[in-house]
């Protein structure tokens, strides 16, 4: 893990937090903003935080590692959030994850090798009468079957190409 | 079709109708009537709880609303040849929405607004009986709330079912300046939505039962804690809390009752576990979800070591029903100590998924049957697992059980937030268990050992056992694992895991080559 020592002021991060008054309470919701500034936490960003809010380093540490929202390094394009949990098992996530990686070659988890997509598992997007269910960059889908997640991946896919 | 009369057609917003193309639903109708020259009013309802029929549209006929459904984009030119507009008949026509026998079957208190209302529209809310409970309330002492609310019966929705009221008090008694209501909108328990579904589809029916805990319990500032992977119902309840906040029903005050209360939302960040009270209280303040020795109980020590109300949306969200009806007339619906209503929701394989709001008492059998109408694959039904991922695996042989905590209880189950996950014949229990340990292994705290490494020497044993390997020996040490998990561990999650994994090879040893 890298250490969070002699980093660059990160302006974004500086600014978000002073929305917030600087205020260590709200700490989650200044990883959320800065998350969404650029896709991912940089030793700039969590520096900058932890001087901000006057909080240790090893503090910000602890909490960014503790949520599984917080990603350290950047992100593909696209990500492909499938829903590992039981209500989606019981109508077949296990083999629409399987099917990702023949197909795509990618592993939950991972990321493709062209980092066009990644694939990650959650567990339980609310929509449980519904599935299996999958969030697209955000975007919630219900009834996901192998051909529908092919669709879905294929437009990720051009979508990375026309950026 | 009458020119110059405008139709009101109704299309969910909520995330499972959007998640089957009710956005695009709704765009389509408004393009088609354009084209067509006839003047309609779209309003995005929450859903009415019918999932299998999402996208569900209902236009406005006389005496009651039409359900169409489940539409899609290519079925809106021939609903308007139809002239759905006025009720006409139609493949996927249901006749009145209200009428439907899986709607018609209920009993709608919590959810009695979601889905016929338009979420964000104060007025639509007043009009159906919103504000009543909560009016009357800031005309009431906080003791006399708090009493009203404990005749009710009512008992926490979140999981552990800990009767409300009883919280209210303690948190009254205690004399500090300061006071918080949280609110525990992290829904977690795979097979749940009715949070979601209520925030999306009624969301100020949750403020206002926050204010009256707020009047009740003298407390100033408010929180709800809602999960990331909820993004409809975040944006749904900012809005509220602003549209709130602008009618005065926030602030100084409030209708000149004395009672003074904020709210804020707080977003989660993906962790199971803050769920858990105090660990939701931990991530409140900043810091990592890790749980906290209890006692002190959150009611006399929580937020900032202040006397706090955790409460499940669907708790707060019900308080203003007892309020306005009374604590006799909730009381009357359920049996046992299970007073009132419990919002169920049907997922996994089942073939009319959705939200079942019913007085306690309904059996498992009522549930999956009669509203479920049995798998959606069409295979015969294995398993359900009630109450979430810590919830029991329970054979079909046992489906008569009556939805009620003791029942529950004692035959070695639990009713958690009210989810009900129905397997076909494919699934294998071994796997299932095995996918419990795995769980509790990715979310647990790592406070306490029995969890931490409980779950994981757990996994590893069930793969052992799959793998055909020393099977009675590694059945034996599995049980004591379980046994001690339950035993000592520091919260539910540790404490709990163990029930679907022995429920899964005390009803299906089968699987487990027994
Ligand atoms: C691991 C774990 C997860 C929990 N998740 C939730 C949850 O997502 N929502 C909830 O309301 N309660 C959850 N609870 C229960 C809370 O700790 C608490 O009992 C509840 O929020 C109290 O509100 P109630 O009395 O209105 O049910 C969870 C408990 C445990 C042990
Ligand atoms: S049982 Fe698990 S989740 Fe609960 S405190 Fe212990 S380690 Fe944390
Ligand atoms: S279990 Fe997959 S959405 Fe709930």
């Amino acid at each position: 893990m890298a250490a969070l020592i002699d980093k660059l002021e990160h302006a974004p991060a500086r600014l978000i937090c002073g929305r917030h008054d600087n205020r260590p309470d709200v700490l989650l919701e200044i990883l959320h903003e800065v998350q969404a500034t650029e896709g991912w936490l940089s030793d700039d960003a969590l520096h900058t935080i932890a001087d901000a809010l006057n909080i240790s380093r090893a503090e910000i540490h602890g909490v960014v590692s503790f949520y599984n929202d917080y990603k350290r390094e950047a992100p593909a394009k696209h990500c492909i959030k499938l829903c590992h949990a039981e209500a989606c098992q019981a109508v077949g996530s296990g083999a629409l994850a399987a099917h990702a990686k023949n197909k795509w070659n990618v592993s939950t988890g991972g990321k493709s090798a062209d980092n066009k997509i990644e694939l990650e598992a959650v567990y339980c997007l609310g929509n449980c009468a519904l599935g299996p269910s999958a969030m697209i960059d955000g975007e919630l889908i219900g009834r996901v079957t192998s051909e529908r997640l092919d669709a879905l991946i294929e437009r990720c896919i051009e979508e990375s190409e026309c950026e | 079709m009458m020119a110059g009369r405008s139709f009101k057609v109704y299309v969910p917003c909520d995330a499972a109708a959007i998640s089957v193309g009710a956005a695009d639903v709704a765009a389509t109708i408004r393009r088609e009537a354009y084209r067509r020259k006839i003047d309609l009013e779209i309003i995005r309802n929450g859903s009415r709880g019918m999932l299998w029929l999402e996208p569900l549209v209902e236009v406005e006929a006389g005496s009651g609303r039409m359900a169409y459904g489940p539409v899609a984009d290519g079925d809106v030119a021939s609903l308007f040849d139809a002239d759905f507009l006025s009720g006409g008949s139609h493949t996927l026509a249901h006749g009145m929405t209200e009428e439907i026998a899986y709607f018609a079957m209920q009993e709608r208190i919590t959810f009695a607004r979601c889905g016929v209302i338009d979420p964000l529209s104060l007025a639509d809310f007043e009009a159906h009986g919103g504000l009543v409970g909560l009016r009357k309330a800031l005309a009431m002492t906080p003791s006399a709330v708090v009493e009203t609310v404990t005749a009710s019966g009512l008992r926490g929705r979140g999981g552990a079912g800990f009767p409300t009221g009883i919280k209210w008090k303690t948190a009254l008694e205690q004399l500090d300046d300061e006071k918080y209501i949280c609110c525990n909108a992290d829904e977690g328990d795979s097979g749940t939505f009715a949070d979601r579904m209520l925030m999306e589809g009624d969301p100020f029916s949750l403020l206002e039962g926050m204010v009256i805990a707020a009047r009740a319990v003298c407390a100033s500032t408010g929180y709800i804690y809602l999960r990331s992977e909820y993004p409809h119902a975040i944006k749904t309840m900012r809005c509220a809390v602003d549209i709130w906040r602008e009618a005065n029903l926030l602030g100084e005050n409030i209708e000149g009752s004395g009672t003074n209360f904020n709210i804020h939302i707080r977003v989660g960040a993906g962790a199971y576990i803050c769920g858990e009270e105090s660990a939701m209280l931990e991530s409140l303040e900043g810091k990592r979800g890790e749980v906290k020795v209890k006692p002190p109980i959150p009611a006399i020590s929580g937020l900032y070591g202040k006397p706090t109300i955790v409460n499940n949306v669907l708790t707060l969200a019900t308080a203003p029903f007892i309020l306005a009806k009374g604590a006799v007339h909730y009381k009357n619906f359920g049996i046992g100590r299970s007073r009132g209503t419990q919002p169920f929701q049907l997922a996994g394989d089942i073939a009319r998924g959705g939200l079942v709001e019913k007085a306690f008492g309904v059996t498992l059998r009522e549930l999956v049957d009669d509203f479920g109408g049995g798998t959606r694959s069409g295979k015969p039904i294995r398993a359900v697992q009630a109450g979430g991922p810590l919830g029991a695996y329970i054979p079909t042989r046992d489906f008569d059980l009556e939805m009620d905590y003791e029942a529950l209880a004692k035959a070695g189950a639990m009713l958690g937030h009210g989810g009900v996950v129905v397997f076909n014949d494919t699934v294998n229990m071994a796997r299932q268990a095995r996918f419990a340990m795995e769980f509790c292994e990715i979310e647990s705290c790592g406070k306490c050992t029995p969890c931490r490494i409980g779950a994981v020497r757990g996994k590893e044993t069930i793969d052992k056992i799959i793998a055909g390997d020393n099977r009675t020996e590694n059945l034996e040490i599995l049980d004591d694992l379980c046994d001690l998990m339950t035993e000592v561990s520091l919260c539910a999650m540790g404490g709990l895991t163990p029930m679907p994994v022995q429920s899964a090879v005390r009803n299906f040893p089968e699987d487990f080559g027994g």
